[in-house]
């Protein structure tokens, strides 16, 4: 510190601060949690991030302090990270062709043409 | 199928050699995939130096937040009015809420955040240089609340259309929470530049002493900047530093000068032909100097932060082992 320590931070001003090396350990900080936050009652839970926390009863106070700051919100879930298992992002492909596959989608049902020529048929019959 | 984790640890255990040849095919596709406008999620294959390029850039943003509540929060206690007070204290909690967003999106590169707040404590990395100065008066908190965070959001909005899945998602939080850092900034801003000659003069006293740190906050000028090509094509980088900065004068000057307060530099003109603006030399000097540790307030900054981490830590095992019990003696 400056010797005549004209600062503006009280803490400069009036504590005993650390003079030398100052290190966290790993994993002070714990593991991480996945956070999933429910706008309004009928809809999903949607995941909006991730945060450390030492078990699940913090991450969810720590979940509302970080992700329910603003806007809507009716729930929340948290996951310890490591409980999710996901597919291998290289494996992507394997959905590829799920567009394609028109025979479960409703828009290829067309019967109105049908439906019309058989009326035509039978007037004229 | 994988089970466990989103924390990529790769990286963080063996050091890479510097110069790393990538695969020809694999770096085709991943700038295939970035070409489309596909975002690269933690788990993507990508090039050494994408990934400590992103390491570096979001760990200094992160760092940045943290430090960056700092001259702020020393006002909390002195704001001029409740109101103003609720608002400086929604503020600094979001930006520390920042600083957490952007340390989880980097740790899913691979450097664990007890990692990332030794090498911030130990000087190894950066944050911005703006925060090493001193907010001296009440009207420096209004200059940094407007400004700076205007100068944040600039790069902010341009970084969040990057290419890294996990960094857009944070920005995206936190663009949308700079909206009320930057209104609630521009309303007290006003409200000075309005009041009394007494309160113009300290407002315009303080624009005056942040004038270069904002000029500097952009970065030196592109000819400069090593890789900056490269980390522009992989979307690391999303405008060059001269166009940031050309982009917050277009912006902010007009907003300065309707309340009658300016810059402090006769030389801050827009040509009309090309649109760019051009001033001063901002001392160059200083910026690298500051960076180097020797700006007015980077020893008090870290100080703070090494009492807050050995403050914390009884609370931190506190938390970690909740459940040991009392037990009252049996005779
Ligand atoms: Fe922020
Ligand atoms: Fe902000």
């Amino acid at each position: 510190m400056s010797e005549e320590n004209n600062s503006l931070d009280p803490r400069i001003q009036r504590l005993d601060l650390p003079q030398g090396e100052s290190t966290v350990k790993p994993n002070e900080y714990w593991g991480t949690f996945e956070v999933f936050l429910q706008e309004k009652r009928g809809k999903h839970h949607q995941h909006v991030g991730s945060l450390h926390a030492p078990d699940q009863d913090m991450a969810l106070i720590f979940a509302k302090e970080q992700y329910g700051r603003r806007g809507r919100c009716v729930n929340m879930w948290v996951v310890k990270t490591t409980d999710i298992v996901a597919f291998q992002l290289e494996d992507e492909d394997m959905f590829a062709t799920t567009p394609d596959k028109t025979h479960r989608e409703a828009g290829i049902y067309k019967v109105r043409d049908r439906i019309q020529e058989y009326q035509e048929r039978q007037k004229n019959a | 199928m994988y089970g466990g984790g989103y924390i990529h640890q790769e990286e963080s255990t063996k050091k890479q050699p510097e110069a790393v040849v990538e695969d020809p095919a694999k770096l085709a596709e991943f700038q295939a995939r970035i070409d489309r406008g596909e975002k690269i999620e933690p788990h993507d294959w990508m090039p050494t130096m994408y990934r400590k390029q992103l390491i570096r850039m979001i760990e200094q943003h992160a760092h940045s937040e943290i430090i960056g509540s700092l001259p702020e929060g020393t006002w909390i206690t002195r704001a001029p009015n409740f109101k103003r007070k609720m608002a400086l204290i929604a503020k600094v909690q979001d930006e520390i809420g920042h600083g957490h967003l952007l340390y989880t999106a980097c740790e899913t590169l691979g450097k664990p955040r007890e990692q990332m707040i030794n090498d911030l404590l130990s000087g190894k990395s950066k944050y911005s240089n703006v925060f090493n100065y001193p907010a001296v008066t009440w009207a420096d908190v209004t200059v940094i609340g407007f400004l700076i965070d205007a100068a944040a959001i600039v790069n902010q909005l341009a970084n969040s259309k990057g290419s890294y899945g996990p960094y857009c998602r944070a920005l995206e939080r936190i663009c949308a929470e700079e909206a009320f850092h930057l209104k609630q900034g521009h309303d007290a801003f006003v409200f000075l530049a309005t009041g009394t000659q007494q309160q113009r003069d300290m407002l315009q006293a303080a624009v005056n002493r942040w004038y270069k740190p904002i000029i500097h906050f952009f970065g030196p000028s592109d000819k400069e900047s090593v890789h900056s090509e490269q980390l522009m094509r992989w979307k690391v980088k999303m405008a060059s530093n001269d166009d940031m900065r050309n982009q917050f004068f277009d912006m902010y000057v007009p907003k300065v000068r309707e309340v009658g307060i300016d810059f402090p530099d006769p030389n801050l003109k827009k040509d009309p032909e090309t649109g760019k603006w051009s001033f001063s030399d901002p001392d160059w000097d200083e910026f690298y100097e500051v960076i180097k540790g020797n700006g007015p307030c980077n020893a008090e900054r870290l100080a703070v932060r090494k009492w807050a981490e050995e403050t914390g830590l009884w609370v931190r095992q506190a938390l970690a082992t909740p459940y040991t019990k009392t037990t009252v003696p049996l005779a």
